[in-house]
């Protein structure tokens, strides 16, 4: 690979997106978690939800201030490295986009200051309200994002007019059957990112011997959604991967590390691909199970990568492995939340410490998937940034340098990692502290301004607090 | 190329986002300019006091234009950003460092010297790397195939850093405007000290800026369209008028009436721009009508215009409305 503004730019994307996307999945199945256990608290008036609820608004608070941040950059990205993908195809991004900020910041610009704010000047029933809306202004935020890329994966409703890419279908554009499969993927990914986050700080809790309450109301819940959400999650995964297969065959046979086309097709387990030799160096197989897996025939013929031209070809390395990380990262949960209910019906979930251990060990696994997957979409996609359509080599900023990108990509980095990393310290030791807060409202704390709100808070643990429930 | 209306609709919305989101986070900014002039921690703490409630919200109508501009006119979006690339960069560390500063600072302990530095420095930055941009805009872009033909120092020159300046002071002015309008007592009396000296650089820096276009090359369409819009030189005239006013009411102590002043002066200057340039977005090569994307993208995009901007709208009033009057937290 030359260190072309190409490249360049590409790695550059891949940074600030892996550390933008971070934020989002934890937010958008907080979102829904602060809600859910808002409506529980309004139905039964349990002091320790409350406590539960007030201890993970800080969290999300400050997460969802470094998501702002580091997506107003994303933001940017499209214009100032990938020019000609915004001017060839702007009338299509540039609306979904844009929607995604109008929806994000109608409801962010609203309710996030009443459900950061609010609770002495609102009726329970309003606060529960907006703390609903909050949770579906990130579901909407992340629709439309994933509408564009979904377009960007597999492009339709559209023709081209003087090589730009002009909308004629919206409906197809926005509500197309391969968004309606990806999106309740990516939803589904940020639910489990949350709820493993969720039950690891509450065995952590559990672990250690403090909140024991809180600790094991976030344990039980998470563990029971997450044992629910995994199937429907793995299913989800399969329709995707169905997609793959018929719409971009190149990233499947990459994923699958299948260089000849077969019949019948054997499933690769692991193995070690060789780009250079074209074959895999070491690798498990299961004959017949990769023409089961596609096709649902145990002697189905399957492509391999040698049926593209060698320039229409992804790497084969990042889909390969980032594929299996991602399924791995999924059984991890798949194990833990079932075994995890299986002790809560033997009543045994809370003194069996080797399992609190794991689960607490699992924290990152929700993280670690949605990267390794986004990997695998993105990469896969390779060498088209519009699949079929434009060529990432086409697509970006004619004008840019190889100085001029290196320069900026190491900004990112370094800026990145100072206030990443104070951000990622202050969220650690919020989480280390715990819900001790019983206070209501904070005084002080403004709206629109999210981070404050930790802090404010932490403060208020002193003299500032007012009366609990 | 015929002008449809939705092209004008789009059109008129980001002219509308520019102005409100150069009058808000600009007095926001200001506020930050003239924060890192000053060392005493207590005149510092109502600085950030005054401008707390307000800013985020003033620096939501940056994401709307970018997102409006990408939506509506996808080639502007992309020529400007290629075109300042650097200059966009160092916008967003800008905004970064001043955005966390409000909340770090507090925490920081000893480290606090250096998010005020960050917040000081971020607010110098983005201002004047917006003035920059204006200025290297009126010199005139160049284009070709629709994408940015210059190299990444194209918008370097005298004559940019002489509009990066004058935003700065301009935003500085602003900001002086809106804590004479918001505090009393001593931080009144030092902003109040501040207005005459910001007016003069403004209108040193600004009106040079304004006479280089009608006297260099580079802005003979400028001159031209000053030529056949005469009326068009009501606004610069209106522009001294009001910068003449500040100073005025500055004197008498007028608390309410040097901020609305300094908008009535960035109003002149922005009509004045507007009587130069239209109907070219990107000076001199973009006009409004070749930029629009298709109808289809424009009309698909009107209902999230006319839906969510009066909520955002509505929004920041209410906000407004309930952080009236004077600051009176003082210390803390």
């Amino acid at each position: 690979m030359d260190f072309d503004p190409v490249f360049l730019s590409r790695l550059q994307f891949g940074f600030v997106i892996t550390f933008h996307i971070i934020f989002p999945s934890f937010t958008i199945g907080l979102g829904a978690w602060l809600a859910t256990i808002e409506g529980a608290r309004l139905a039964t008036g349990n002091p320790v939800y409350r406590r539960v609820f007030d201890f993970w608004l800080k969290v999300f608070a400050l997460s969802f201030g470094m998501g702002v941040v580091t997506g107003i950059v994303m933001a940017f990205q499209f214009g100032t490295n990938w020019s000609v993908l915004a001017e060839r195809t702007g009338s299509i991004q540039g609306p979904l986009l844009g929607y995604e900020a109008f929806t994000a910041f109608m409801l962010e610009a609203t309710f996030f200051g009443v459900m950061l704010l609010g609770r002495d000047r609102v009726s329970p029933r309003v606060y529960f309200f907006a703390c609903c809306m909050v949770s579906l202004g990130t579901m909407f935020s992340s629709f439309w994002i994933l509408a564009n890329n979904s377009w960007m994966q597999v492009p339709i409703g559209h023709t081209i007019v003087d090589g730009k890419l002009i909308p004629s279908d919206w409906r197809a554009i926005v509500l197309g059957p391969i968004q309606m499969v990806r999106w309740p993927h990516m939803l589904l990914a940020a639910f489990l990112t949350s709820g493993m986050s969720i039950a690891a700080t509450g065995a952590w809790y559990l672990l250690r011997g403090v909140h024991r309450d809180e600790g094991r109301v976030m344990l039980h819940w998470s563990l029971g959604l997450v044992a629910v959400l995994i199937p429907i999650q793995l299913f989800f995964g399969h329709l995707t991967g169905l997609y793959v297969l018929k719409h971009q065959p190149a990233k499947f046979a990459a994923i699958e590390a299948r260089w000849k086309n077969q019949q019948p097709a054997s499933e690769v387990l692991i193995a070690i691909p060789d780009p250079v030799s074209e074959r895999n160096l070491f690798a498990i197989e299961i004959p017949r199970l990769g023409s089961f897996i596609a096709s649902g025939n145990w002697t189905a013929p399957e492509v391999g990568l040698e049926s593209f031209p060698p320039k229409d070809r992804p790497s084969v390395i990042i889909p390969f492995f980032a594929f299996r990380i991602m399924v791995g990262m999924g059984l991890i949960m798949l194990a833990v939340s079932w075994l995890g209910n299986l002790l809560r019906f033997r009543d045994r979930l809370e003194t069996t410490r080797w399992f609190l251990w794991c689960t607490f060990l699992s924290f990152p696994t929700g993280f670690i998937a949605v990267l390794a997957g986004w990997y695998t979409a993105e990469v896969g996609r390779q060498p088209w940034v519009v699949y079929g359509l434009l060529r990432t080599a086409d697509a970006v900023t004619p004008s840019l340098t190889t100085g001029t990108v290196l320069f900026s990509l190491v900004s990112y980095v370094l800026v990145y990692a100072v206030f990443i990393g104070f951000g990622t310290y202050y969220i650690f030791k919020l989480l280390r502290q715990g819900p001790t807060v019983e206070a209501t409202a904070i005084r002080g704390a403004t709206a629109s301004r999210p981070m404050a709100f930790a802090d404010d808070a932490a403060s208020a643990t002193g003299n500032q607090s007012l009366a609990g429930e | 190329m015929e002008l449809s209306n939705l092209t004008l609709f789009w059109a008129g919305v980001i002219a509308l986002s520019i102005f409100i989101y150069v009058i808000l986070d600009g007095f926001d900014l200001g506020v930050g300019v003239l924060f890192g002039t000053t060392n005493e921690d207590t005149r510092r703490v109502q600085m950030m006091n005054a401008i707390a409630p307000f800013w985020d919200g003033n620096e939501t109508w940056l994401v709307i234009i970018g997102a409006s501009l990408f939506a509506a006119f996808p080639v502007v979006y992309a020529v400007f950003l290629s075109a300042f690339y650097l200059p966009v960069l160092l916008m967003l560390f800008g905004l970064i460092f001043r955005g966390i500063a409000f909340e770090f600072r507090d925490r920081a302990g000893s480290m606090q010297w250096f998010w005020d530095r960050g917040f000081f420095l971020g607010s110098v930055v983005v201002a004047f790397v917006q003035g920059a941009a204006i200025g290297a805009m009126m010199r005139g872009v160049p284009v070709a195939n629709n994408q940015y033909a210059g190299d990444a120092f194209g918008w370097l020159h005298p004559f940019p850093v002489l509009t990066g300046i004058g935003l700065v002071l301009g935003y500085a002015l602003l900001g002086a405007g809106w804590l004479v309008l918001k505090s009393e007592g001593t931080l009144r009396d030092w902003a109040y000290a501040r207005i005459p000296w910001l007016v003069g650089g403004v209108f040193l820096a600004l009106g040079l800026a304004f006479l280089v276009p009608l006297t260099v090359d580079a802005g003979a369409i400028a001159q031209s369209n000053l030529r056949d819009r005469p009326w068009g030189f009501a606004f610069p005239i209106l522009a001294v008028a009001a910068l003449v006013g500040v100073v005025a009411c500055a004197r008498a102590r007028r608390d309410e009436l040097p901020f609305p002043l300094t908008i009535l002066f960035f109003l002149a200057s922005y009509l004045t721009l507007g009587v130069m340039f239209w109907p070219y977005m990107v000076p001199y090569s973009i006009t409004v009508a070749d930029a629009a994307a298709p109808d289809v993208s424009l009309g698909f995009f009107f209902y999230g215009g006319v839906i969510v901007l009066p909520v955002i709208f509505l929004y920041s009033i209410g906000v407004y409305y309930i952080f009236r009057g004077k600051d009176r937290r003082g210390y803390g």
